[in-house]
């Protein structure tokens, strides 16, 4: 046991902890300063996780003590450290967002619930990244899950609701899907320790159990990913839902599920059964490219923006999961940036919406008439967010797509490569509908005069436009971890 | 002072300045003074930069390993870079007439977004690889973008979607799709004399990525992908005059010239049937753009046609694959720029003297604007290339490039072009001088604000002068090979 395994512990236990307290408080101003406290907590812990990981090598846990595989192991490698990070550091920013937003989207009663839900949320989301063992993987998923049917219901559109019971649904069949894959490989290894299942499952490939596992597995993550065609639940839980779950569901919780699906496809059954014996690659791409251009197409045609970054949510999906099924060093090194940077990049879009319809309410396109000069920064936070969502250099956005065309054009696919751009040059479309409307359209006549977003928003919304333009420039961090990361997911490297 | 400051400076003063314009947004004058400085300041600079015995470079960041954002000069750019630091500040002036007397609101945003164009153009023009350049392409689309849209009418709006449309589609389209290819083929991307491409890679794969990149660059605007540069003439004209005949532009077909010189190779490029028919494509460009502008009634837009047409020229050079060609192009980059920038000037002159925006309505204009209409005549000779003005030098080289690769199909056009520019362009200070005004001339019309006027007896100088001294850019595009 590594010295500091607690902290992989300890981000899981905070917040699971924290929940519960909350509500034992009952004092709206300690469920904040607790959501606060422990976001930032998990962010720092995760920071030097990296850092230890990156020094020592991936760090284990064996949960009281009882020995893997036979009890409960937590394990962090690269690709783990990596996206507990950017999970973590969102939290924490969507927490310090949260307090003003809150109080304006949720009635003071439900508000203490409410953050315990985020809690809970938060833990479930960390716990997937940190565990080694496939189903508890699974129950935090679903911990995961059930507190974001909660959060999205608190909309105060009353649609929030169906689109709620709508992801409930969905969600459920996905994680069923998921609990009957896991049963199936725990049928034929006996074991539920994901290193353990890596070495058990060869010898096992060819039964069709085994292959039946694989497939449950796959659409059920499949499901929680969102992938084209399975993103129904989507659009409206990301519109209906209030500003703070929007942001955090859109910048967490899909990448949380691609990393599920990276883990078990590319550590658990390996790329050998997962692309030659199984036809993942050619169904991921395939999928994907329809994502990318179908979902494209949809948000441009979108009226509320909140649904238009929605839909552009399940074409940045799609560029994953063709990122994925490209099955080379590069493709998963472009998967994984595109996991970072679009965390930053709907994050900021997301909290930056937060901030406008803190002022405005609804957001439709033609509500954000003349906020561009009304409210400047949070517009221009929505102009530098859309660029980077385009991939306009020297945003984040662009170092993943340099790297997506660059995996593509190894791979020889070089029909993606137009694709991928075609999806930029759609996304470009939709995100200068909203410059358009922000700075050219004539203000709304109306009595209120609308002024720029307090600064507890701003901050938090311009800490990640920034961030957006760091890791556009300097990538050391971002491509040097996803690139180790890649090499050593596709068996490349150390 | 090293050289690696030197280059962060040509970059860091118009960056300051476009700050330093919105922290002064309430004090219109020491506004407009500091633009002036900075100007000059970054003219000074750059002077400095291309004296430099051996060449500086300056590494900014590293986004992609091996693969950073540099700096660093050589004689292709130092030329761009000097044409266009020189232009700003008198640009500046110029604009300081224009806009205020014509009323225009925004000019916080116009000077601010005006340096950041500025900066973006040094930094294509500095570019040490073709990501660098790339992405500086790339923000020069974007910072001009407000200035194309400032009056916010739908009709600068729709010109706005057109540009950024056209010019966005086509870079993000092509231009990275190439950019990203060379770099899987090559491994790199840093400009290097004679071609990055190893001898195994096929005529075939370079024939399509010459085709990616010169269609790419819709800045070159070349017919068929030129219609955003009409449109983008809905901006104030102190933006056509230095950005829409100057900066933007000749920021295209510096990309395709340092595409071909130092991606390809002329040698590489000379052997390519893409080459070829890239040339004659842009022989095309030229003549049809000078038939639509025959047809321009609207004067901004007979110039914008004129442009296109001149942009040929310099892409046509760039793909003849012969020396001469290059030389001819890259002296026709300063050439051009002094004479069209002229030209748009006096648009603009006339504009705010007169409200007259149509080639219609200037007869007769001459007794009142000599000075305005004289710089006209000399500005539209210069680019027909007739001797005493600086296009007769780039036109000589270019039709020398077009007789040495024997293309000499594109030398007749080129004769045809020359004799079609005097019927679109010397024709009208002609009119002005000679003919009755076909309407009464309105009272009390004079010449434009001294600003205003003086700026464009500057660049009209600049062009007289560039005939008996062409020394300095000679020199340099002599360099480039």
């Amino acid at each position: 046991m590594n010295a500091p395994g607690p902290l992989a512990v300890l981000v899981v236990i905070m917040p699971l902890l924290a929940a519960p307290l909350c509500v034992l408080i009952g004092r709206i101003a300690v469920a904040r300063w607790l959501a606060l406290l422990v976001g930032w907590a998990s962010a720092a812990m995760a920071l030097t996780l990296l850092a230890v990981v990156e020094a020592n090598g991936p760090l284990s846990y064996a949960l009281g003590d009882w020995a893997p595989p036979w009890g409960i192991e937590y394990r962090l490698d690269r690709l783990g450290s990596y996206v507990l990070l950017i999970v973590t550091l969102i939290t924490a920013l969507v927490f310090s967002f949260a307090p003003r937003s809150v109080d304006r989207e949720i009635p003071e009663g439900r508000q203490i619930p409410f953050y315990s839900a985020l809690l809970l949320a938060a833990a479930g989301l960390n716990g997937i990244v940190v565990t080694g063992d496939a189903f508890n993987l699974f129950v935090f998923l679903e911990i995961s899950s059930l507190a974001s049917y909660a959060l999205i219901s608190q909309g105060y559109d009353r649609r929030a609701l169906y689109a709620s019971f709508r992801y409930l649904m969905m969600g459920t069949i996905g994680a069923t899907f998921i609990l009957i894959g896991i049963g199936f490989l725990y049928m034929m290894t006996g074991t539920l320790n994901m290193q353990d299942l890596a070495q058990r499952l060869p010898a096992v490939f060819d039964t069709r159990t085994v292959r039946a596992g694989f497939a449950f597995l796959t659409v059920g993550i499949g499901l929680k990913l969102a992938i084209f065609p399975l993103h129904l639940w989507l659009p409206n839980a990301y519109a209906f839902a209030p500003a703070v779950v929007s942001a955090l569901l859109a910048a967490t919780s899909t990448k949380v599920a691609v990393y599920v699906m990276l883990r078990f496809t590319y550590d658990v059954f390996g790329q050998e059964f997962a692309f030659v014996r199984m036809p993942l690659g050619s169904i991921l791409m395939l999928l994907g490219a329809v994502g990318i251009v179908s979902a494209s197409l949809v948000a441009v045609f979108q009226d509320n923006v909140k649904r238009m970054l929605a839909y552009s949510s399940v074409a940045q999906l799609g560029y994953m999961a063709l990122a994925m099924g490209l099955a080379n060093r590069t493709g998963v090194t472009a998967a994984l940036l595109h996991l970072f940077n679009h965390a930053l990049m709907k994050g900021a879009l997301f909290l930056a919406l937060g901030a406008l319809s803190y002022r405005v309410g609804t957001l439709r396109i033609g509500s954000l008439a003349g906020l561009g000069r009304r409210m400047p920064w949070s517009s221009a936070a929505l102009v530098i967010g859309g660029l980077s969502l385009v991939g306009v250099p020297p945003t984040a956005g662009f170092i993943s797509k340099w790297y997506l065309i660059l995996g593509a054009l190894e791979s020889g696919w070089w029909p993606l490569a137009l694709l991928i751009l075609a999806g930029s040059l759609l996304a470009l479309v939709y995100v200068w509908r909203l410059v358009e409307a922000a700075y050219f359209a004539r203000p709304l006549p109306g009595p209120t005069e609308v002024s720029e977003a307090p600064l507890t928003l701003l901050l938090p919304v311009w800490a990640l436009v920034l961030a957006n333009l760091y890791f556009g420039l300097n990538t050391s961090l971002t491509v040097g971890i996803a690139q180790r990361a890649a090499a050593q997911l596709t068996g490349a490297g150390p | 002072m090293s050289g690696g400051l030197l280059l962060g400076g040509a970059l860091g003063v118009p960056l300051a300045a476009a700050l330093g314009v919105l922290l002064l947004a309430r004090y219109p004058n020491r506004r407009e003074a500091l633009t002036l400085v900075a100007g000059a300041v970054l003219f000074g600079l750059v002077l400095l930069i291309t004296s430099v015995e051996a060449p500086p470079t300056l590494v900014l960041a590293e986004p992609v390993p091996g693969l950073a954002l540099t700096l660093t000069v050589e004689p292709l750019g130092a030329l761009f870079a000097l044409v266009a630091s020189f232009l700003w500040p008198v640009t500046t002036l110029y604009a300081i007439g224009y806009m205020r007397s014509h009323g225009e609101g925004h000019q916080t945003r116009f000077y601010c977004a005006f340096a950041l164009a500025i900066a973006a153009t040094l930094g294509i023009a500095l570019a040490g690889n073709l990501f660098t350049l790339f992405v500086f392409y790339e923000l020069l689309t974007l910072s001009t973008y407000p200035l194309v849209t400032h009056s916010g009418s739908d009709e600068a709006r729709r010109a706005g979607r057109l540009y950024l449309g056209m010019l966005m589609s086509s870079s993000i389209g092509l231009l990275l799709l190439a950019l990203i290819w060379t770099w899987h083929l090559t491994g790199t991307l840093t400009f290097t004399k004679g071609g990055i491409f190893p001898p195994g890679i096929g005529d075939g794969v370079l024939s399509l990525l010459l085709l990616l990149y010169v269609l790419g660059t819709a800045k070159a605007a070349l017919m068929p992908l030129h219609r955003w540069l009409p449109a983008a003439m809905v901006a104030p004209t102190p933006v056509s005059a230095l950005l829409h005949a100057v900066a933007v532009v000749k920021a295209g077909v510096f990309t395709v010239l340092k595409v071909a010189v130092y991606i390809f190779g002329l040698e590489r490029l000379g052997g390519l049937l893409a080459a070829e028919l890239l040339a004659y494509l842009a022989g095309f460009s030229i003549l049809a753009a000078s038939l639509v502008a025959i047809t321009c009634d609207n004067l901004k837009a007979r110039l914008a046609y004129s442009t296109v047409s001149q942009l040929g020229y310099i892409v046509m050079g760039a793909m003849l694959g012969v020396s001469a060609g290059v030389a001819g192009a890259s002296l026709h980059v300063a050439m051009h720029a002094f004479a069209k920038i002229t030209l748009f000037f006096c648009a603009g002159a006339v504009l705010v003297a007169t409200r007259r925006r149509r080639v219609s309505e200037l007869d007769g204009l001459g007794r009142q604007m000599p000075l305005t209409m004289g710089a006209f005549l000399v500005g539209a000779l210069s680019i027909v290339g007739l001797p005493p003005f600086g296009g007769t030098w780039s036109k000589w080289l270019l039709l020398q490039g077009t007789l040495d690769s024997g293309l000499w199909v594109l030398t007749a056009v080129l004769w045809v072009s020359s004799l079609l520019n005097i019927g679109y362009l010397v024709v009208i200070p002609v009119r002005a001088f000679f003919c009755a005004p076909a309407e009464p001339a309105a009272v009390g019309v004079r010449e434009a604000p001294g600003a205003c006027l003086l700026a464009l007896l500057l660049t009209a100088t600049v062009c007289v002068l560039l005939f008996f001294l062409p020394g300095p850019f000679y020199r340099l595009s002599e360099a480039i090979l």
